[in-house]
């Protein structure tokens, strides 16, 4: 075999290597692009400005903490506590500005933070406790949800000032700055899975976590660190959607989990690790709140809603494991 | 011992494959295969990894469906139905990674799928009868009520091959049956093939090691290349002709041990204990030295080395790398010293399978600028180790899932080199892998020592240690049993201090 050709052939491999990653995200992307289609003939109300700006706004939170359960979904880990740390937030977020005075964008950090120490908790729990991250994010479901009540004796916290609402409702030009929240948190979530240590490392340890650990990887560091992000995320989520309703809301994000972690498992994030990327579950986000969306427009039941993206799951991890079990017999 | 030749004028095949072929997208990997199995006779398939051993034999379980040719059990020609088909006609397959459930009894297992009913339930009294029959059958004396989990690794096997004899098996297949045993449990289960085979059953044998082939079968089978390149009786055959078989060339030496000049102690460990695992355990090892760890399976060689290089705890001991003492807490203070070590299990604990070679080649050494990773300098590092090591991989970014045993170990050899390790420790550096991969890692071994690193090679397969090291330690229950230098070598020594016989005067 000459160089050249030897040259070329890696070239076709190695671009074969890299859209073969890519595969489930274009099946899912597919389905997007499927259903706006649909939608747009389907609807006369879709395609118009406000629903897209809404859609947009909506996909906020469930994007924004995805991309956080993403990092944990990689590592072989999983996040159940989101929707209980996000409404954590949200109030206590609410609270500080309320209560304490604090200027809105202190104390919409206040929230990130909230979120973030509930992350820690998990981080701990898993990493250096060694519970099962089922477990330990499922006791932080309950724990996060009894605070939320207790802190607010289950009553929605309102009177924060105006300019909070920007959060969830504004806009910077044309550009609704929900939508603006998403494309930054998504730039660096995409930035930290590609070009970083923990990035690197996160996929590493959901591929092989005893292989990681003696390649010199601190391991219960690195884990941690995931979880914290994926708490401060969900406290960004939780402080958007308390934003859209311009207060903190107890009861908010019950059953939350269940959308992102359905976001990032449709684009192409395996739960048995070293698998996802951002823009997998970018496009996972959409889909749901397209069909979402669509169904109101369709005045489809909203009970069917959840079948829908029930099938749609399932649909999207037996598409995701045929693919794989025909990569693994090549 | 049947004699093979009488036999196969005598006895009607149990087993006869005709062309049978099975093609892969782009891939043929059994082409055209005739092959009869007599029952009552012991037969290796030997060949490389990749020649389609592993492929005949799921074509035979009926696990993957032939594309072309006929599979006749006992005379008749069966149809693809799946492997419960195949077990019904009397095949079953002892797998490499047992496929018992450990949380169930080992009655429970045996009969799984095929439990001996009455109205509707299990009858349990019967079950554990027929449980104790079979598993007298494989010489196996425990209570059938017993966890599988709480069973050592032998015994699970045992349980497979019982399993194999309560459908009615008239042909076993075992892959690599021997992988995970110590060198007693080994000849007893030799025993167990010995006596199947004269109760009429016939064994295919599919092992690496060729000093098996030669210990325990009455025929071979070579495949090279999708293809039978013979079928011969084992005693007309010695290894080196078993070999050039295998690999269709003549090999050069298998293992290239470098004249390397010996310099100063670089790694010194003294009195290192763990719990059971470990009593007061000292060696040295120099620069450009290959030092061997020999023991049966179970000595403590592996747990020796993962205890200096951090990998687990230790309860007292010191190491000592080039006059420096280490305060050795995790791999990764191991790794910052300049110590790396290839685990044995290298899917389990060395690769992070679902990444590609290039980010296997930089898992323990990260290139970073400014805080991001290199991604550039890692393609380059990656491409330099390729060339290197001379891995075989159509493109640095395929997923090592996909690459031979061979190669993936290849890879992992890189990834210590990124470490620039000044000790490295090779555990089990040839198990599973094909001939002429063995060679190659061997003279890979050989010239990281004549860079003057120093080399700690556990083995145990005694030919490996006897040719490639300058000093052998041998571990017997977590001590160091005694150190053979060069011109002390032989396997009797080795194979006396490893098993704690007295010396004969």
């Amino acid at each position: 075999m000459t160089s050249t050709s030897a040259q070329e052939e890696r070239g076709t491999s190695a671009l074969r290597e890299r859209l073969s990653g890519a595969v489930s995200q274009l099946a899912a992307a597919g389905a997007l692009i499927v259903v706006f289609v649909f939608l747009s003939f389907a609807s006369s109300d879709f395609l118009s400005a406000d629903n897209l700006f809404n859609i947009g706004s909506q996909t906020a939170v469930v994007a924004v903490i995805a991309i956080g359960m993403t990092l944990v979904i990689i590592t072989a880990g999983i996040d159940l506590s989101v929707g209980s740390v996000a409404a954590l937030s949200g109030v206590m977020g609410v609270t500080l500005m309320v209560s304490f005075g604090l200027p809105v964008p202190l104390g919409i950090l206040g929230g990130i933070l909230v979120g973030a120490i509930a992350g820690l908790v998990n981080g701990l729990l898993v990493a250096f406790a060694g519970i099962n991250p089922f477990i330990a994010t499922l006791g932080m479901l309950s724990v996060a949800r009894g605070l939320t009540y207790i802190s607010t004796g289950a009553v929605a916290v309102f009177g924060a000032p105006d300019s909070f609402r920007l959060l969830g409702q504004g806009v910077l030009g044309p550009i609704p700055i929900p939508i603006l929240v998403i494309v930054v948190v998504a730039i660096a979530g995409y930035v930290v899975l590609s070009r970083t240590r923990l990035g690197r490392y996160a996929y590493a340890m959901g591929s092989n976590l005893e292989a990681a650990r003696l390649s010199g990887i601190p391991i219960k560091r690195y884990l941690t660190m995931v979880y914290v992000i994926a708490g401060a995320l969900a406290g960004l989520g939780g402080m958007i959607a308390a934003s859209r309703v311009n207060s903190g809301q107890p009861n908010y994000g019950l059953g939350l989990e269940l959308d992102v972690i359905a976001a990032a498992v449709i684009g192409g994030a395996s739960l048995f690790g070293g698998q996802g990327t951002v823009v997998g579950t970018l496009i996972g986000a959409f889909l749901i709140a397209l069909i979402r969306n669509g169904a109101v427009l369709l005045n489809v039941d909203v009970f069917y809603q959840s079948v829908i993206i029930g099938v749609v799951i399932w649909i999207a991890v037996f598409w995701d494991q045929y693919r794989r079990r025909l990569a693994a017999s090549e | 011992m049947p004699s093979p030749e009488k036999g196969a004028g005598t006895r009607d095949p149990v087993v006869r494959l005709r062309g049978v072929s099975k093609e892969f997208p782009g891939v043929l990997a059994v082409n055209g295969v005739d092959l009869e199995i007599l029952p009552g006779e012991v037969h290796a398939v030997a060949g490389e990894n990749g020649a389609g051993k592993s492929t005949l034999m799921k074509l035979l379980s009926q696990v993957e469906r032939p594309t072309a040719g006929e599979v006749e059990i006992s005379g008749e020609t069966v149809a693809f139905r799946g492997p419960g088909h195949a077990q019904s006609l009397g095949v079953a397959m002892v797998y490499q990674e047992f496929a018992l459930a450990p949380h169930l009894s080992v009655a429970e297992n045996l009969f799984l799928g095929r439990e001996p009913a009455r109205a509707g339930f299990i009858n349990r009294g019967r079950e554990k009868e027929e449980a104790i029959e079979l598993l007298r059958r494989v010489g196996l004396e425990v209570d059938p009520g017993r966890l599988v989990s709480s069973l050592t690794v032998a015994q699970q096997q045992r349980v497979e091959i019982a399993k194999a004899l309560a459908i009615d098996a008239k042909v076993v297949i075992m892959d690599e049956p021997t992988a995970t045993l110590a060198e007693k449990e080994i000849e007893e289960l030799f025993g167990v093939i010995r006596d199947l085979a004269s109760r009429g059953i016939a064994i295919l044998y599919i092992s690496h090691k060729l000093d098996e082939i030669f210990r325990i079968t009455d025929r071979v089978t070579v495949m090279r290349d999708g293809q039978i390149v013979s079928t011969m009786s084992t005693g007309e055959l010695d290894e080196d002709r078993l070999v050039r078989m295998m690999v269709g060339r003549q090999l050069g030496n298998l293992y290239p041990k470098p004249e390397v000049e010996i310099e100063e102690v670089i790694l010194r460990v003294e009195g290192i204990s763990r719990g059971n695992f470990l009593q007061d355990c000292s060696f040295d090892v120099r620069g450009g030295e290959i030092l061997g760890f020999a023991g049966l399976v179970g000595a403590g060689r592996s747990e020796l080395a993962r205890a200096v290089f951090g990998a687990d705890p230790i309860d007292s001991g010191t190491v000592e790398l080039e006059g420096k003492q280490l305060n050795i807490k995790n791999p990764r203070a191991a790794i910052e010293a300049g110590i790396g070590y290839l685990t044995e299990d290298r899917k389990g604990e060395g690769l992070a399978l679902q990444l590609g070679v290039h980010e296997n080649t930089t898992l323990a050494n990260l290139p970073t600028r400014a805080g991001f990773l290199n991604l550039k300098a890692e393609l380059r590092t990656a491409r330099r180790r390729r060339d290197e090591l001379n891995i075989r991989t159509p493109s640095l970014r395929r997923k090592v899932q996909l690459l031979s045993g061979g190669n993936q170990q290849k890879v992992v050899v890189a990834k210590w080199l990124e470490t620039r390790a000044r000790v490295l420790f090779f555990d089990e550096p040839a198990r599973g892998i094909d001939v002429g991969a063995k060679a190659e890692m061997f003279g890979l071994i050989g010239n990281l020592a004549r860079e003057g690193r120093a080399i700690v090679l556990i083995s145990s397969y005694l030919p490996e240690l006897l040719n490639m090291c300058d000093r052998i330690v041998v571990m017997r229950q977590g001590r160091i049993a005694g150190e053979l230098r060069q011109e002390e070598f032989s396997e009797e020594r080795i194979i006396t201090l490893a098993t704690g016989a007295k010396e004969a005067a």
